[in-house]
């Protein structure tokens, strides 16, 4: 089958659903690759590269349509590249089917099979299809480096000859993907990094990247946590106390950058009016949500503002001012899912709607909506089961090992009378010795080191066969079977002796510093 | 001159000299000379032996000592590393025969005579001597058969096993008995026989009942009986030298086989009782595992390995029978020389006996130093990039520490899952010789690399 890349018509989109390696990658799977000359030129990949990759190129978007049965795209068809798609034809890319309901309407009704890469379940075996995820990582970082361009001084302390520079204070509201992406961005400039999430887990995640969590000053333990691991709308008194933390937060940071979502409905209004201008001029606010309305109140959707003092960025498009790792992120993801969709390798695409990633990808196939999918079966955060029967051997143990020795030593020495009772003296003689000795040898072996435990075998090995010396005291006797018995038993103990101490020798060679 | 005081000091001097041999493996750079002590003190103790007691049959000795050194040697020489396991096994069944036939020679020997309390101990020293040295010799050459695949790993659980042991060793008690009494009138052959016959059938069948996963208990329990053997046969020949030889040995052994039931939280009677995952819960409790696994290709794998700062590497038995330990070592080079700090983490029981992995380690030429035992680095895991499985699976089973009902719990394991990444090879989801399933394959922060070890790690190097 043939998967064409056709440029993005979108303006100012510089992403681009493959990039030449992922495309190398694709065609391992059996399938040929068509890219639209000049579609990788915004995320700085030639054409030229594309051509070394393997991938054909063609000049219009019409023909990928017309060639290709498979059609990667970054974001959904618009205008003229709906009215080509046809029946039969498989469409990947960011679709958003709850926010844009005629575009699922028209894809159902051209036929079209589409997979929306935004509708991927958030189940642990999808992570690494989650094209969400990867964006959001790269809108985090860039978050930050947006912050860096307009903020007016260094975001790392410094004692110079020049004086010394205080760090800059970022915080961070959300701890999501991008959240943390931010966390770690900020955090590896020099900078003192906060952080705020309504979720309980967020916390661990946020001292884990070593920024500061702030704790709410709240009696009640609200958990802030929704389906699939997003956030839910949380209460009012909660939110009220939020906003005290925000408010006293703001006149102290330099930079603050939102992150907050809730998955279907507008963005959380966390940032107000007065808090930017109870900040420090020259502060930056980036509003992360100003697609869904802003997490600020003052922010401008797709702009650069300056207000009060405060510069507020309300970029929509961050992944794509950062087009080349996009662009990468993006096609793997797309590569990933391909290739669960091609069982065989053989460059045929199998829609298997018993996939659990697949089938909540899958927005429209053969005519029919199949938006939204049934509630997927959460694997990322499992109930914790129900606590194992507490184990009851282990008591009775502890009981014994308390008697133990004291048992254990009586019988010893009860045994050790009975013997010296009966035994004659010539026996007690040899029993101290080893006696003894299998002490001497407790002492001796607990120093050996644990890696020389093979050589330490070989060379008791080779010791022990000092049974040889029974096998001497007999080969002179008159009986010849007993000769002949003696004879044999030197064979094979001799066998033992030289075998075992020449491979402790060869194994010893072989330590070495 | 007094040859017997003679004879007597050599056998001292011997015995000082296998001591310190024993000492000196405590650390590497001392084990050599250890050796050399070892090889000394046999050579005295020989010597002595056949200058002072021998007085006949000079021809005969020095062919047997000739035959048996050569092929000893050959033996030691040709050897592959991975197959010490057998090797060690083979040659305790070498013991264990010669101590069988010193006891029968012994008993039909009859130049010495004893009287009352006298002979009756001797009788019973001959007749233990004879019983742990055909014990062992059987039990060795099973543990060869299973060691060297000549046998099937699987544990032969016959249905009344533990009354058929009870069964065997009250007959052997039996026979014991009316060995010591016939042998006081003369005879007592036929009881010794038939004791030889039980106690090589319970040989095998205790070496039988054992899995794959206890072979290091049991490779080191046949080591402690042969050390044993010897002394028995010390007490019958009343000479000190076996008998402190055989007790060095023995409790050498003993101790090695409480090490390894330790690192695997077993009881010793559980492993010699044998048929480990066999027992009741193992199947309902622990085998399944729900969850995805995420597999990982070579050039991802050297990707991860080359972009580390700390990289441990967790040797198990597949790397033993992948013969992979040299191309370990290859990038092991390569990532040191690009400042990558390298360790290789050991789990005591890792391999099919003590110190296996070690040993082929040092094979590969890896310096011991950046080898660590599993308590060495244990902490160490949150701390560490990537770390590498590579064929090993009940060692890193977290299951262990996590699952109070899994049939490995309380088993000290490799903390791996603490780490950054954690690479695992493998030729397929099978679980190890526990028959556990082992999360750790499924977390998020696991990769699986599929495939022989060594054609893996070759992929991996070249992409290096």
């Amino acid at each position: 089958m043939k998967i064409g890349v056709p440029r993005e018509s979108y303006p100012g989109e510089r992403r681009v659903a493959t990039t030449p390696d992922v495309a190398s990658q694709l065609m391992n799977l059996g399938y040929r690759v068509i890219v639209q000359s000049g579609a990788g030129s915004e995320a700085n990949f030639s054409d030229a590269a594309y051509r070394a990759a393997g991938c054909e190129i063609v000049a219009s978007t019409r023909d990928i349509y017309e060639q290709c049965d498979i059609v990667l795209k970054v974001r959904a068809p618009e205008g003229e590249e709906l009215g080509v798609l046809r029946s039969g034809q498989t469409l990947i890319s960011f679709v958003w089917p709850a926010q844009n309901p005629e575009l699922l309407e028209t894809l159902t009704a051209r036929g079209v099979t589409a997979l929306a890469m935004d509708s991927v379940p958030r189940i642990s075996r999808a992570q690494k299809m989650d094209a969400l995820s990867s964006m959001a990582n790269i809108a985090g970082y860039r978050a930050v480096v947006e912050a860096a361009q307009h903020f007016g001084r260094f975001f790392t302390g410094q004692i110079t000859a020049a004086g010394k520079i205080p760090p800059a204070k970022v915080l961070v509201i959300g701890a999501g993907v991008a959240g943390l992406a931010a966390i770690g961005a900020a955090k590896s400039m020099g900078a003192i990094v906060r952080a705020f999430d309504t979720r309980p887990e967020g916390k661990e995640q946020v001292e884990s990247m070593d920024a500061e969590f702030l704790m709410l000053d709240f009696e009640e333990d609200e958990d802030g946590s929704g389906e699939g691991g997003y956030a839910k709308v949380m209460s009012k008194e909660f939110i009220e106390a939020e906003m005290a933390l925000f408010a006293e937060q703001a006149k102290d940071v330099d930079i603050i950058i939102t992150t907050a979502l809730i998955p279907g409905k507008p963005a959380p209004r966390l940032i107000t009016a007065e808090m930017v201008e109870s900040m420090k001029d020259g502060s930056v606010v980036v509003d992360l949500a100003a697609e869904q309305g802003g997490n600020c109140e003052l922010t401008e959707p797709g702009q650069v503002a300056m207000k009060e003092g405060v510069t507020l960025i309300g970029y929509t498009d961050l992944p794509s001012r950062l087009a080349a790792q996009s662009s990468q992120l993006y096609g793997t993801n797309l590569r990933h899912l391909l290739t669960d969709m091609t069982p065989e390798k053989d460059g045929e695409l199998v829609v298997d709607m018993e996939d659990e990633a697949v089938r909540g990808a899958t927005i429209c196939i053969g005519g029919e909506t199949t938006w939204p999918p049934p509630a997927p079966k959460l694997s990322a955060a499992p109930k914790a089961p129900p606590p194992a029967p507490a184990p009851v051997a282990e008591p009775e143990e502890e009981k014994k090992s308390v008697g133990g020795p004291l048992i254990a030593m009586a019988l010893g020495g009860l045994a050790l009378f009975g013997m010296g009772a009966v035994a004659p003296p010539s026996f007690m003689a040899h029993f101290t010795v080893f006696v003894l000795a299998c002490f001497v040898g407790y002492m001796v072996i607990w120093n050996v080191t644990p890696a020389l435990h093979t050589p330490l075998m070989s060379v008791t090995n080779a010791i022990s066969s000092i049974i040889v010396i029974g096998a001497l005291l007999q080969i002179s006797s008159g009986s010849s079977l007993i000769m002949w018995i003696a004879g044999f038993t030197v064979l094979i103990t001799s066998i033992n002796i030289a075998g075992g101490f020449a491979v402790t020798r060869r194994m010893l060679e072989m330590f070495r510093k | 001159m007094n040859s017997a005081g003679l004879v007597t000091a050599s056998y001292i001097a011997a015995t000082v000299l296998f001591i310190l041999a024993l000492g000196g493996l405590s650390n590497q750079e001392t084990a050599r000379r250890g050796n050399w002590y070892g090889i000394v003190g046999m050579a005295i103790a020989l010597v002595a032996t056949i200058l002072g007691v021998v007085t006949q049959h000079y021809t005969l000795l020095f062919i047997a000592l000739l035959i048996g050194g050569s092929v000893g040697l050959v033996l030691a020489r040709r050897v592959q590393m991975t197959q010490m396991p057998e090797l060690v096994a083979i040659l305790h069944s070498l013991v264990g025969l010669a101590a069988v036939l010193v006891g029968f020679a012994n008993f039909m020997d009859h130049s010495t005579v004893l009287h009352g309390a006298e002979a009756t101990i001797h009788d019973i020293e001959t007749y233990l001597g004879v019983l742990i040295g055909a014990v062992t010799f059987s039990g060795s050459v099973i543990a060869f058969g299973k060691l060297s695949g000549r046998i099937g790993g699987k544990p032969l659980t016959l249905p009344a096993r533990h009354w058929l042991n009870l069964g065997l060793l009250l007959g052997s008690i039996w026979f014991g008995i009316e060995f010591v009494e016939q042998s006081a009138a003369g005879g007592g052959t036929w009881p010794l026989l038939l004791m030889t016959l039980i106690a090589l059938a319970f040989g095998v069948h205790m070496v039988m009942a054992i899995g794959g996963a206890d072979m290091p208990v049991v490779v080191s329990m046949l080591n402690s009986y042969s050390g044993w053997a010897a002394s028995a046969t010390g007490f019958m020949l009343s000479n000190d030298l076996l008998i402190v030889t055989g007790a060095l040995v023995g409790s050498s052994g003993a101790i090695l086989s409480y090490i390894m039931c330790r690192a695997m939280n077993r009881k010793f009677l559980a492993v010699i009782a044998g048929g480990f995952g066999t027992g009741g819960g193992t199947t309902a409790s622990g085998g399944e595992v729900e969850g995805e696994v995420v597999p990982i290709q070579p050039e991802e794998t050297a990707e991860l390995l080359a972009n580390a700062k700390e990289v441990m590497i967790v040797p198990g038995y597949g790397m033993a029978v992948a013969q992979a330990q040299h191309t370990v070592y290859e990038i092991t080079k390569m990532l040191r020389g690009k400042g990558v700090n390298v360790r290789f983490g050991i789990h005591p029981v890792a391999g099919r006996m003590p110190g296996h992995m070690n040993v082929l380690l040092a094979e590969a030429r890896v310096p011991y130093d950046i080898v660590f035992e599993m308590d060495e680095v244990n902490e160490d895991f949150p701390d560490i990039d990537v770390s590498v499985v590579i064929g090993a699976n009940d060692i890193v089973n977290p299951d262990a520490q996590e699952k109070p009902d899994s049939p490995i719990a309380g088993m000290p394991v490799l903390e791996v899952w603490k780490g950054g990444t954690t690479i695992v090879l493998k030729r397929s989801m099978a679980t190890g010789y526990a028959g556990v399933g082992n999360p750790l394959f499924y977390k998020e922060n696991t990769r699986m690399l599929f495939g022989d070890a060594k054609d893996s790690l070759d992929a991996v190097l070249k992409t290096l």
